[in-house]
């Protein structure tokens, strides 16, 4: 079998070879490419920008007025009491956090695995990051109820010269998150940067122009400059990748390293890793879904980038259902009653059994839909399910931190969790941050990668076009005449 | 004002990368020092087309990496541990930053805590390699600046949508304006424009 496949003619061996889907579909021309995505930003937003972008701001006011009612009341507008000391703003910090690995996940990991598809939603994903990030902040920053002493979260002495507890994971959250939010902001910054000059280059003189010019930092693309640029790029993404998973590891920290039985467990850097990751590709979806519909960008975010997503939902997912069995699996196998009791009233007979049940429907089985390439290819399946997803995730955290204290090891203390109206309209409002901080950003920033989309065009490759014989207009150049064009044929390899 | 003007170079362009691509390389074999191309993504392999050499930011950033772990190493161990006192005979050092070392669930206050602060030491690891990238590209690339003689051109804005453009700068040794543009017609360049610059 092998001799015949040696002894096959090219032509043969090539025509086994499937084509590769394209990335950018239509071949579209880089000039094409340019004009629709800067089209987004210089042309006037489309009708449903402003329904989706008031509706936002006000939320975001609600945002607002929810922190600074307690600010003058006090931490106990929220609903957590002893013993449940966090409920909603851990759930809601946590579920935040761990939306914005997606966009880290696009930007790093599959840069230096070479993904070339991301290109298409890297932009959009690390700005969701950013601006999830922003919202996470929020909750443990208002938490500490006098939100004025917060800075006694970065390392300075306080007035009695006593520093901060550095062996503590929530110290090591704090190091974590801040590094994240600003190693997030820079990669995202200097992706920007050569798509700002593409703007400023198209705007008319005025203030547009001065403030693309100055955020483009004068950018040339100049190849001197690009050298630089993509080794800048390339570290930046080896960085992430480890920052990334050793965010919501640390994270997980916070409740691994305790000794309450539900949050003392081996598995939960992985376990957080998978579901951020997880919850995070399900938000880029819910967002890119209706953005590539209304500003016409099919051709860019095409069916197949749905596709992959849908897949590193079903991988991430179904890794997700592993651990919550796995963990159930140690609460038995471990031989620790409370443990084992913790996860008995978690499913079985405990207060919020219902949320044990959505989150394990939402995270687990309806991904499962995504092993058939229909509903990864029917925007509303995947639309959909995305959003169980998003649901689940939160329903995820809620299970571990809220279910976990409710039943805590004294039964004389246990107490159900019941959310104010202030947790509710907080965690609310936090979307309504996100939703305007996102609609802004459709509004003044390119929504793709333009540079990088282009780069990614089977034309942008020097060599495009050329036979395996070398270019005549070269050989012309270089005044060789065809019998030495003949012979250095003959002397290059055979493919 | 005066209506003097400085040659700063010919910008060409070319129709694509391929283009381009092959005429980087006469120009290289051609010993041009001070020249560029512009284009609106990074062409692959250009480097080696333009005899350009690696990045040396890689070494910046692995130094500003290096200052990261030391600096969260330190800020740590000062302020929760007695190491510099007892081990390393520095107690001044503890003084300076007056510091009562945390006792909490009774660690020790030796070095032997140091697995409690390598979570702070990689997030600093990361967050000043992450700031030496940019600043040391910045640094290397001579950017940010506010302006520059190429976009005086009206042609050179198109570098930043479909544009592939080549500037040969008349202070590379080699420049002559007759010589250079006629290398320049060879290689299939198009639209050959001399860009002056105000003085």
């Amino acid at each position: 079998m092998a001799a015949a496949t040696d002894t096959a003619s090219n032509a043969n061996a090539q025509q086994l070879v499937l084509e590769r889907e394209p990335l950018v579909l239509n071949n579209r021309s880089f000039s094409w490419i340019t004009n629709r995505i800067c089209g987004i930003v210089e042309n006037r937003q489309p009708l449903g920008w402003w329904f989706l972008f008031l509706p936002s701001v006000l939320l975001t006011g609600v945002m607002v007025f929810c922190f600074a009612y307690l600010i003058v009341t006090g931490v106990g507008v929220w609903g957590q009491k002893q013993p449940v000391d966090w409920a909603w703003d851990i759930t809601n910090f946590v579920f935040w956090i761990g939306i914005g690995h997606a966009g880290t996940l696009i930007s790093a990991i599959l840069f230096l695995t070479r993904q070339k598809w991301r290109t298409s939603v890297n932009r959009a994903a690390e700005a969701m990051t950013i601006f999830a990030v922003m919202c996470a902040g929020l909750f443990p920053a208002f938490h500490v109820g006098r939100v004025w002493m917060v800075w006694f979260l970065a390392p300075i002495p306080n007035a009695n010269a006593i520093w901060q507890n550095f062996k503590s994971p929530l110290l090591w959250d704090v190091f974590a998150v801040s590094t994240y939010f600003t190693v997030s902001l820079i990669f995202w910054f200097l992706g920007l940067v050569p798509d700002l000059a593409t703007l400023r280059d198209r705007c008319k003189p005025g203030i547009r122009k001065a403030l693309y010019g100055i955020f483009s930092l004068g950018w040339r693309g100049s190849n001197r400059h690009w050298s630089h640029y993509e080794t800048a790029y390339m570290l930046l993404a080896a960085l992430s990748t480890p920052l990334v998973l050793s965010v919501h590891s640390v994270v997980s920290f916070d409740f691994a390293t305790s000794v309450v039985p539900g949050w003392h467990a081996t598995i939960f850097p992985p376990y957080f890793v998978a579901g951020a990751i997880f919850g995070g590709f399900a938000m880029v979806l819910t967002l890119m879904i209706p953005v590539r519909k209304i500003y016409g960008l099919q051709d860019l975010i095409t069916m197949k980038h749905i596709d992959n997503m849908a897949k590193i939902i079903l991988l991430t997912g179904t890794i997700v259902g592993y651990a919550y069995c796995m963990e159930f699996f140690m609460a038995y196998y471990g031989a620790n009653p409370f443990e084992l009791q913790t996860f008995k009233l978690r499913a079985l007979h405990g207060p919020s059994v219902w949320y044990y049940y959505a989150m394990f429907f939402c995270n687990v089985f309806a991904p499962q839909v995504f092993w058939f390439k229909r509903f990864r290819q029917s925007l509303l399946a995947v639309f959909i399910v995305s959003n169980f997803v998003n649901a689940g995730m939160w329903y995820e955290r809620y299970v571990i931190i809220v279910t976990t204290l409710e039943r805590h090891l004294t039964p004389g203390s246990w107490r159900t969790f019941d959310a104010t109206w202030v947790d509710n309209w907080t965690f609310i409002g936090t979307f309504g941050f996100f939703m305007m901080l996102f609609l802004l950003f459709l509004r003044f920033l390119p929504v793709i990668a333009i540079g990088e989309v282009k780069g990614v065009k089977p034309e942008a490759d020097p060599h495009y076009g050329e036979s395996h014989d070398r270019g005549l207009q070269e050989a012309e150049v270089m005044g060789e005449t065809d019998s030495e064009i003949l012979a250095s044929q003959k002397a290059a390899p055979a493919h | 004002m005066s209506n003097l003007k400085r040659v700063h170079g010919y910008l060409a362009e070319f129709d694509n990368a391929q283009d381009l691509y092959h005429a980087a390389e006469h120009i290289r074999d051609a010993g041009y020092q001070r020249w560029d191309c512009h284009t609106p993504f990074p062409v692959h392999g250009l480097d080696g087309a333009m005899g350009v050499s690696r990045s040396k930011l890689p070494w910046l950033v692995f130094f500003g990496g290096m200052t990261g772990t030391i600096t969260a190493f330190v800020l740590q161990t000062i302020t929760q541990t007695n190491f510099w006192r007892d081990n390393m005979g520095m107690g001044f050092l503890q003084k300076l930053v007056e510091t009562y070392p945390t006792v909490v669930q009774s660690k020790p206050t030796g070095i032997w805590t140091l697995p409690a602060f390598f979570p702070v030491m990689f997030e600093l690891t990361i967050l000043f390699s992450a700031f030496t990238v940019l600043f040391g590209l910045l640094a290397l690339i001579g950017l940010p600046r506010l302006n520059h003689p190429l976009f005086t051109s009206k042609k050179f804005a198109k570098f930043s949508d479909d544009g592939f453009l080549i500037c040969i700068e008349a202070r590379d040794p080699k420049f002559a304006q007759q010589g250079t543009r006629d290398l320049l017609e060879k290689v299939g360049a198009k639209n050959i424009e001399l860009v002056e610059d105000d003085i």
